[in-house]
């Protein structure tokens, strides 16, 4: 099974190593061999007819690039064989006792996604700007959860009231911009309300000491029951006064936003976005690099070490937590105002929650977990796509495509990942 | 600094943790705290940390009354602790660690880690000390770690410095280094509360020794009084420090286990090729500083741990991969090593805790229905046999003491019958009336012809029970040597050196 590597040092020395062995894990050749089987078998019992074309530019763009014209069957067949390789060499690798290289597994998934579009859109264009600028827009909100359930989850405090606080910000920004007219407003309006939502899970959480999911839990039933009556009873009523919101203008960043391919996707965006891009940033900084952040993974690795330094644990959780609502809060105005979509019941659907799935596959860290995020929203929006192009996978599968792709990241791919130690655990002092 | 507490007092809801308690430290001292566990040390020290709010008395330092509301205020103040388990987080690198809490920062907010690194490399050689800044806290031995939190306190100036049973988790030579760093602190002034119930090393390095016992001050008493008169104030009687055992009586080999290897879920060998014998009628230590594979091994002979090589052999037939239903039932008795975590359950009553591991039959159960009778016999029975101080078989585990809680355990497991018994830490936390019991019952089991094997990271209780000593680091064992093997030797063994030629039983 193993073979025993480095040896114990010289007694005494200040580095402490045990003898390793290998933990040999046949996930990764497995998941491979399925997938290659899975579209070997797209290939075999559907096949697709004619050439499919990625379109790489949009026609306004200033600079124009070729599109890209490759026949779909052939294509497909080389990608079959070379995923079928890949497979190979992972089983090979863990077979002579290695770990799987990450670069096998991101290689692996391209080639699968390269070779599953090729067959998909057969036939058609494939939009690819499009494509890209939608995962975006739709990873947006999970992105905001993701930095809000990361926030939390440092500190100590688990927040399954994303959802709830997504809802809440898409609802008081509707309202709030529908009413004043300015869409900034309503962002502000958004944000308190994300972070009201977020006091009330840390009060409950930290100064009750009530089991953090099942406060998570009822906050969001609670939040979809009040926007619902509150959407059925008051808003549509009144939809013209307090239900039309005024949408975030497209701000085109010059130079940067005539970059092929990337300039539009990242930089023709609304302010949300670009707020977003900043979040992250910030996020990263402040956690890792910042007093604040050495202080939130304090209390949220070990409060009774935190507090013997001075550190006042239950204070620095409540107040984290509710900036985590309020950025929550701000990711809700994604649905409202940053479509321009007037508010309708239960609109986020879900995305609270796979922004907590993002949280656990990008390992608690604010960039990775954005990466996660922007790999849901590609799923998501992948459905979309294909759906307007015609092709022939059923609507119905490609509807739970982003949560098929959610469990098998949260589940299958996540390595060894570590929760901050006191992730969950009320700080009671004597 | 001159520090002192007047009338202490310290309630938890009826039980008064400390009561009335005068305490003088002169600057320059080092002045020890004696007591038994759950005397009411680490209470009064949290007081004094500004942990917990006393409800009576007051803490002076230089003569000036002292009002903390938190560990905030006594740190600066000039209060330093370097806490029993280790306040430190695991996942932070030394400088981390030190610095946090008073992080300097620089522009925009970013932390300055250059001048926590001179900080700690700047008291890191004012001692001798050998500490990488930028090494995680996780990866350092727990001597080194203790060292980080003597930086830690050194690093606020600190200039009363609370050590809580800083021993515990060192070998002897790490005790001794401890000793030295002791004795040059309180040279360069730094006054010195050494709180343990560890007499030698209180007779070592104490100016002054102050007694407690159930949350009272009984006395004071001077470093060169004799173990014995120590053991009897902190105890209040007289106590035998030593176990007295016959000769043992060896049957053939029950216990075989060889070339055992336990693996971690990263792929750590915790316990690394490990070949041992056991025979009936004797006890057989294992000797080691704490986390050197000891706790793994007792849970692989038990069927606990779930990747495993190597072969075990009670008896002849073959455990190696056995359920753990199937090894209690060929006659394995095993006392854990946590017994809040792993020996009971505390809501359960004393009765129920009793037949934890047997509810799968008669006698206790039968078809499927507890036989309540029969347990409330049993359990009156073994309560009475092993001395448990209870109110009654109904009380729930954690309304024990510690050593009542122990004894629960003992009396569970010695009470079937029994092929091998394996002790893992039979007397942590357990005062030293229960102690004495507890030693003289698993002397006792040896007598009757059962292999015994006990874990201890205390070199005396090892040196008290053992036939036969086996020492354990970093997974494998270093050597097996007879039982009147001497401390110091002992002592670099759990270091990791081979014993000299000859030495080997």
């Amino acid at each position: 099974m193993s073979t025993t590597t480095a040896q114990q040092p010289a007694p005494g020395s200040q580095t402490i190593s045990l003898a390793t062995t290998v933990v040999t894990s046949w996930k990764a050749p497995i998941a491979f061999a399925v997938f290659t089987l899975a579209a070997l078998a797209l290939a075999v019992f559907a096949p697709a007819e004619g050439d499919t074309t990625f379109r790489l530019s949009s026609p306004t763009d200033a600079i124009q690039l070729p599109e890209i014209t490759v026949p779909a069957m052939p294509t497909l067949w080389v990608v079959i064989v070379l995923l079928a390789l890949l497979t190979g060499y992972s089983a090979w690798v863990v077979s002579s006792k290695r770990k799987v290289p990450l670069w096998t597994i991101v290689v692996f998934a391209v080639l699968f996604m390269f070779g599953f579009l090729t067959w998909a859109a057969a036939g058609a264009s494939l939009p690819m700007i499009g494509l890209l600028f939608g995962s975006l827009s739709l990873a947006v909100p999970l992105i905001y959860g993701s930095l809000a359930g990361v926030l939390g989850e440092r500190a100590g405090v688990i927040n399954i009231a994303i959802e709830g606080q997504l809802l809440a910000g898409a609802f008081t920004a509707a309202v709030v911009a529908s009413v004043t007219g300015q869409p900034f407003l309503g962002l502000i309006a958004a944000m308190v309300a994300g972070m009201l939502v977020g006091m009330v899970l840390a009060a409950f959480a930290i100064k009750y000491f009530v089991d953090q999911v099942i406060v998570g839990v009822v906050l969001n039933v609670l939040i979809i029951g009040l926007t619902s009556f509150f959407f059925s009873q008051v808003l549509s009523p009144n939809a013209a006064a307090l239900n039309t919101p005024p949408r975030f203008d497209r701000w085109p960043i010059p130079l940067l936003g005539d970059i092929p391919i990337i300039g539009p996707v990242l930089f023709r965006q609304t302010v949300i976005v670009y707020l977003m891009y900043i979040a992250v940033a910030l996020m990263y900084f402040g956690l890792f690099h910042t007093k604040w952040g050495l202080r939130v993974r304090a209390v949220g690795e070990h409060p009774t070490a935190a507090d013997t330094v001075g550190i006042k644990v239950n204070r620095t959780r409540f107040w984290n937590v509710a900036l985590a609502g309020a950025i929550a809060g701000l990711g809700g105005t994604f649905f409202t105002i940053g479509s321009g979509i007037a508010f309708n019941k239960e609109m986020t659907a879900g995305a609270g929650f796979i922004a907590l799935a993002a949280v656990i596959f990008g390992g608690w860290h604010p960039i990775k977990a954005a990466l996660a995020a922007l790999l849901f929203g590609f799923a998501s929006n992948l459905q979309n796509t294909l759906s307007v192009i015609g092709s022939p996978v059923p609507s119905e599968f490609m509807l739970m495509l982003p949560y098929l792709v959610t469990i098998f990241a949260v589940a299958g791919l996540v390595g060894k990942v570590r929760a901050p130690a006191a992730d969950g655990k009320p700080y009671i002092k004597s | 600094m001159k520090l002192e507490l007047r009338g202490i007092t310290k309630r938890f809801g009826s039980l008064v943790a400390n009561d009335h308690i005068d305490l003088m430290v002169q600057p320059g001292e080092i002045h020890a705290l004696l007591g038994e566990n759950g005397a009411g040390k680490s209470t009064l020290m949290n007081v004094l940390y500004g942990l917990y709010q006393a409800d009576e008395g007051e803490v002076l330092l230089d003569d000036e009354v002292q009002h903390f509301a938190g560990p905030g205020d006594a740190m600066a103040a000039g209060i330093g602790m370097v806490h029993q388990h280790f306040m430190l987080i695991p996942v932070f690198t030394v400088a981390e660690n030190v610095m946090l809490g008073h992080e300097e920062t620089k522009f925009g907010g970013r932390l300055d880690l250059p001048a926590a690194r001179a900080r700690v490399r700047e008291i890191s050689e004012r001692f001798g000390f050998h500490v990488d800044p930028d090494a995680l806290v996780d990866d350092l031995p727990v001597g080194v770690q203790q060292r980080v939190e003597i930086i830690k306190a050194l690093s606020r100036d600190a200039r009363v410095l609370v050590f809580d049973e800083p021993t515990a988790v060192l070998t002897p030579q790490e005790t001794d280094e401890l000793m030295g760093t002791m004795r040059q602190l309180k040279e360069s002034g730094t006054s010195i509360v050494f709180i343990t119930h560890k007499l030698r090393e209180v007779r070592e390095v104490a100016d002054r020794i102050t007694v407690i016992r159930l949350g009272k001050v009984v006395g004071e008493a001077s470093p060169t009084a004799s173990n014995a008169e120590l053991a009897s104030m902190m105890v209040g009687r007289a106590v035998e420090l030593t176990v007295h055992k016959d000769e043992p009586k060896l049957g053939e080999e029950a216990l075989v286990v060889e070339g055992l290897s336990v693996i971690d879920h990263i792929g750590q060998l915790v316990v690394n090729d490990v070949s041992f014998s056991v025979r009936r009628g004797e006890i057989l230590a294992v000797a080691g500083v704490q986390g050197n594979g000891q706790t793994e091994l007792t849970e692989a002979l038990v069927g606990l741990q779930p990747r495993v090589r190597g072969s075990i052999r009670l008896d002849g037939v073959d455990l190696t991969t056995e359920s753990v239903r199937k090894i209690l039932d060929s006659g394995v008795g095993f006392i854990p090593e946590d017994r809040n975590e792993d020996g009971l359950v505390g809501n359960f009553t004393i009765a129920e805790n009793l037949m934890l591991d047997r509810s799968d039959g008669p006698p206790f159960v039968k078809g499927g229905n507890i036989q309540r009778g029969f347990l409330a016999e049993f359990a009156r029975d073994k309560v009475k046999e092993f001395d448990v101080r209870t109110q009654g078989i109904d009380s729930k585990a954690d309304q024990l003491s510690g050593g009542n809680q122990q004894k629960v355990v003992l009396a569970r497991e010695l009470s079937r019958d029994l092929s091998l018994l394996v002790a893992a830490q039979p007397t942590r936390g357990v005062d030293v009336g229960s102690i004495e019991f507890i030693h003289k019952r698993i002397v006792e089991t040896r007598d009757r012809g059962v292999p015994v094997l006990v874990v201890s990271t205390e070199l005396d209780e090892v040196t008290a029970l053992a036939d036969r000593i086996m020492v354990m680091y970093r997974g494998r064992i270093v050597g097996i040597v007879p039982g009147n093997t001497p401390r110091d030797v002992l002592g670099l063994m759990m270091a990791g050196e081979q014993p000299a030629e000859g030495a080997a039983a």
